[in-house]
């Protein structure tokens, strides 16, 4: 007898069992990692305390500080009150708790999403749990990685386990080939926009086809990561040599015969054939544009070579109603060119393009040029690590050469919790998640674009691709080529 | 946590979709260490507006939110069902929930109502046509109620039992815990552990 052909996220599921729920309940699962922050986790520890509860796996448990860190005088006590409180709080939590941590300062600080791949703690067939609904970054590994609330945070903490109900799987296929300038991340905003915000929920979403499978490590976290403004749960790619090229020689990842292991058990984990998927949606790599948002959350995006939608482009009443309230917030008339959208900020940086292939790709578009005056630019490696590789590369020069501004390590402008914000009114193109109403700060507008997307439009200071730039002239600045990934 | 009892309470027209955790409670308030005392931050950019529904002397300490598809949506910070509760929610209806959210809502004893979006259209008439009605809220029966008009909701078997019979989750969980032991004695060598640390 043969066994069912199961997907993905059912085998990761099936192997992390510890009790099958019945009449209704929840599934009870093992969790392999777990990712804590300063803003979701002192209520969790504080839970433990009064409950007299140990951390049962401190050595499955690891802490970094990112959200409301500033990303400028680092070295310098946190000016704001309520952040210095909840940093303090973490670290006294993980000493006391003995948890892991890494904190302002520390070269393996940064976004808790980089820094859990770059230390090699994220490998495949794992289930990873964060209460940060980025997490599901983590799944392009082939891991279920979930974003968890704070009670479900001090959950974890305390049982290593998390009861679950079981999702319904949905195939995303990405076939054909990206042209020039096109990247992972118009890939997620145009799945988005076709699926809608809702479009995921109940649903883990599994990432297939050629075009993901040509993608770098870094280009698939940044899919995964915002499968969550899909709606979904969680967001998989299924491993595949090029997952194991990023883990191997990473400081936790298997060695020796564990390594061997690990791969003999990692190659069981793609979906079967015949396996069904409860609902399959298909993206056409070969002819899509560079995408950005007009609205006010992540669905609301177009082409880049599009214009602004009417109201009354949308059949259905909601998505009418969301797309009056999106132009009036936005300040945006229909029918404006999405080229013609003059921006104050760009911001490059977050856990979703914060890596170094993300800052790479930016700089060798700005590379030789200068900056759109009035346009102020924020670069923010997504780690401590990152910016260090950053600067042996060079790219800082490359960037503050131009005319931006070279910070540290941090959630940064993503959300407005810490020093970087847009004032009321402001309008950012930014290679963050979420365009929702303040998010970069009371009253600011976001464009969610792609680092290329971003690089470009920071130099014409209206949102802009790569290909929208005069060709440099190779004499004067010495620049043959430009990379264009 | 509390039992859930069936309550009757001032009922309130959210008539917004796509309403996100962000709008639910801006991130400037995620900062404090606390897990109560965050009903000044509910809906804080919109309250600011003094035609915003929940400034209507009518609405004041309502306990049942009716809102558009989509509600809670967004960052998963539970901050956002603390707010609605500190506020005084009991109960949120919506033809449409974020997951992550009523997962948070359910462990905090916010029941989290799925309704139509055709009776969320029927609820808003109701509440209009009378300001400062309350809505009758029976999760036995699984129904919402304003003046004549009784609307079901759904919501899974095992969150109910749970909110009715007020259970807290990690309690729940430490009774398999022999489970839990035999899982970790079997689970490989090669899976990653954080401790000692390398790398650093």
């Amino acid at each position: 007898m043969t066994d069912k052909p199961l997907t993905l996220a059912e085998k990761v599921w099936r192997d992390h069992l510890v009790v099958k729920g019945e009449d209704g309940a929840p599934d009870l699962l093992y969790i392999d990692l777990h990712l804590v922050h300063e803003v979701t986790s002192p209520q969790a520890f504080d839970g433990l305390r009064m409950a007299g509860r140990p951390v049962r796996r401190p050595d499955l448990t690891i802490a970094t500080e990112d959200h409301n860190t500033p990303t400028l005088d680092i070295d310098k006590p946190i000016a704001d009150v309520t952040s210095r409180t909840q940093i303090e709080a973490l670290r006294k939590n993980a000493a006391e708790f003995g948890v892991r941590i890494h904190s302002l300062g520390d070269a393996n600080q940064g976004i808790v999403h980089v820094v859990g791949p770059q230390l090699g703690l994220t490998q495949p067939g794992m289930t990873v749990v964060c209460g940060d609904s980025h997490t599901s970054t983590h799944g392009a590994f082939g891991s279920l990685a979930m974003g968890i609330g704070t009670s479900e945070v001090e959950h974890v903490l305390a049982t290593q386990t998390l009861p679950l109900k079981p999702f319904k799987t949905m195939a995303i296929n990405v076939e054909g080939t990206l042209r020039p300038g096109v990247t992972a991340k118009d890939i997620i905003l145009a799945v988005i926009a076709k699926i809608g915000t809702g479009g995921g929920q109940g649903y883990v979403l599994e990432y297939r086809g050629s075009a993901i499978r040509a993608l770098s490590m870094e280009g698939r976290m940044t899919i995964c990561n915002m499968s969550i403004e899909a709606g979904a749960r969680a967001g998989m790619v299924a491993p595949d040599a090029t997952t194991y090229a990023f883990v191997k020689g990473r400081p936790h990842a298997p060695e020796g015969a564990d390594w061997d292991a690990a791969v003999a058990y990692w190659d069981t984990l793609p979906t079967d054939d015949g396996a069904v998927f409860d609902a399959e949606i298909n993206i056409d790599a070969d002819n899509l544009d560079p995408f950005v948002t007009w609205g006010t959350n992540p669905g609301q995006g177009v082409s880049l070579l599009d214009t602004v939608p009417s109201p009354d482009d949308f059949a259905d009443a909601n998505e009418r109603e969301a797309a009056v309230n999106a132009l009036r917030y936005m300040d945006l008339t229909p029918g404006t060119k999405m080229k013609d959208i003059a921006v104050n900020t760009v911001f490059l940086g977050s856990c979703t393009n914060g890596r170094i292939e993300d800052l790479r790709a930016a700089a060798s578009v700005i590379q030789g040029r200068k900056k759109a005056d009035g346009v102020t630019m924020l670069v923010v490696p997504g780690s401590a690590k990152v910016r260090l590789q950053a600067e042996a590369e060079g790219l800082d020069k490359i960037f503050t050469d131009f005319g931006a501004e070279w910070r540290f390590a941090g959630c940064s402008m993503c959300l407005g919790m810490n020093p970087d914000q847009l004032a009321p009114g402001e309008r950012a193109a930014s290679t963050s998640n979420r365009n929702f109403e303040g998010r970069q700060g009371k009253g600011s507008r976001t464009h969610l674009v792609s680092p290329v997307v971003a690089a470009a439009t920071a130099v014409r200071g209206t949102l802009s691709s790569p290909s929208d730039l005069e060709p440099l002239d190779p004499l004067t600045t010495g620049i043959a080529t430009l990379g264009n990934n | 946590m509390e039992k859930f009892e069936v309550f009757t309470g001032t009922a309130v027209p959210l008539r917004r979709s796509n309403v996100d955790t962000d709008q639910i409670i801006p991130a400037v308030y995620l900062k404090r260490i606390t897990k109560t005392g965050y009903d000044d931050a509910l809906f804080a950019a919109w309250r600011g507006e003094p035609d915003f529904i929940l400034n209507q002397p009518a609405y004041k300490g309502a306990q049942v939110l009716i809102a558009g598809a989509d509600f809670g949506t967004g960052s998963s910070r539970e901050h956002a069902v603390w707010a609605l509760r500190d506020y005084g929610f009991k109960a949120v209806f919506s033809s449409k929930f974020a997951d992550i959210f009523r997962g948070n809502a359910g462990k905090q004893g916010l029941l989290a109502g799925l309704i139509t979006d055709e009776d969320t259209e029927k609820l808003w008439a109701a509440i209009e046509a009378n300001p400062g009605v309350g809505a009758t809220v029976d999760l036995e029966a699984r129904t919402v109620s304003v003046g004549s008009l009784s609307v079901s909701f759904q919501i899974d078997d095992y969150t109910r039992w749970r909110l009715l019979e007020g259970l807290d989750d990690i309690g729940l969980t430490l009774q398999n815990e022999q489970a839990i032991s035999e899982f970790e004695a079997r689970r490989p060598s090669f899976k990653p552990k954080t401790l000692p640390a390398k790398g650093v």
